[in-house]
């Protein structure tokens, strides 16, 4: 069951339109190593997964949606106040076409989403090592958009959302050497 | 679109009560992999309490932060009302 809780996770503060800065950012909103993918590969592998990662697995996932949540909100800042003419120079003039100012899960090259971004083996190793795989990517990415704005309030939540995936990658990590531990033991029933 | 303007109190408020939900967020998931980490739950317990304190003030003011009966309604239905997290 969820429950939504409305305030974000952490703070997104944004002082002016900046389309094309919008327009790379949704690249973590419905890209291959995004927030989407990371809250739905998590929270559709816990099914199947054993009983003592399943609250890591909802968890995350869970927190992979505030994240997702930051993200829309920085894209809808930053676009909110663009003119049709505004957003065709930024690039996103296909889109506007089709959504207008609405967002949608592509990623910043206007790919949608695919859940052929994701997978859930049903293996708990391959599936966490594809966790650790997927925060790694995703805190790359991070970077990679830090590096290529300067606006300072962008920047820090980034940050955090960065800083984030570190940590996630780190929980990972340590659930399979949960997993590890009792994984040649004998099952008696 | 007019959003509607929040008070320079929401922000202090939000902020404070930000942090401490961080924590606790921070302390789950870690709590996830470490179960029998008892300072861990301690404190995760001490943060609780803040977060209980600070979320009745914050919903007394700015009303409920939670859906489906796990915020207190108020006398009027001001959940579905703006402001929304990305419009603040």
């Amino acid at each position: 069951m969820w429950i939504y809780e409305k305030k974000l996770e952490y703070p997104v503060r944004v002082s002016k339109c900046d389309p094309k800065l919008a327009k790379l950012l949704i690249e973590q909103y419905g890209g291959a190593d995004g927030e989407l993918s990371a809250a739905l590969r998590y929270l559709n592998q816990r099914y199947t997964i054993p009983d003592r990662v399943i609250g890591l697995l909802t968890d995350i996932g869970t927190e992979e949606f505030a994240h997702l949540e930051m993200i829309a909100t920085m894209v809808y800042k930053l676009t909110k106040d663009a003119t049709p003419e505004q957003l065709k120079a930024a690039g996103l003039g296909e889109h506007y076409a089709n959504h207008d100012g609405a967002l949608f899960y592509q990623n910043a090259a206007g790919n949608p989403w695919t859940a052929n971004y994701i997978q859930a083996k049903g293996d708990p190793i391959a599936d966490l090592y594809e966790d650790i795989a997927a925060e790694e990517k995703a805190r790359a990415t991070y970077q990679f958009l830090i590096d290529m704005t300067d606006d300072v309030d962008i920047q820090d939540s980034l940050k955090f959302l960065r800083e984030r995936e570190i940590v996630h990658s780190l929980r990972f990590r340590e659930a399979v050497e949960i997993l590890k531990t009792t994984q040649g033991e004998r099952q008696v029933f | 679109m007019a959003t509607q303007p929040v008070p320079k109190e929401y922000y202090r408020h939000l902020g404070e009560l930000q942090s401490i939900d961080f924590v606790l967020v921070e302390l789950t998931l870690y709590l996830d992999t470490h179960p029998d980490d008892q300072q861990a739950l301690a404190q995760f317990q001490q943060f609780q309490k803040r977060k209980q304190v600070l979320t009745q003030q914050f919903e007394a003011l700015f009303g409920p932060l939670k859906e489906y009966g796990n915020s207190p309604a108020g006398t009027q239905w001001t959940w579905a009302q703006a402001p929304w997290p990305w419009q603040v």
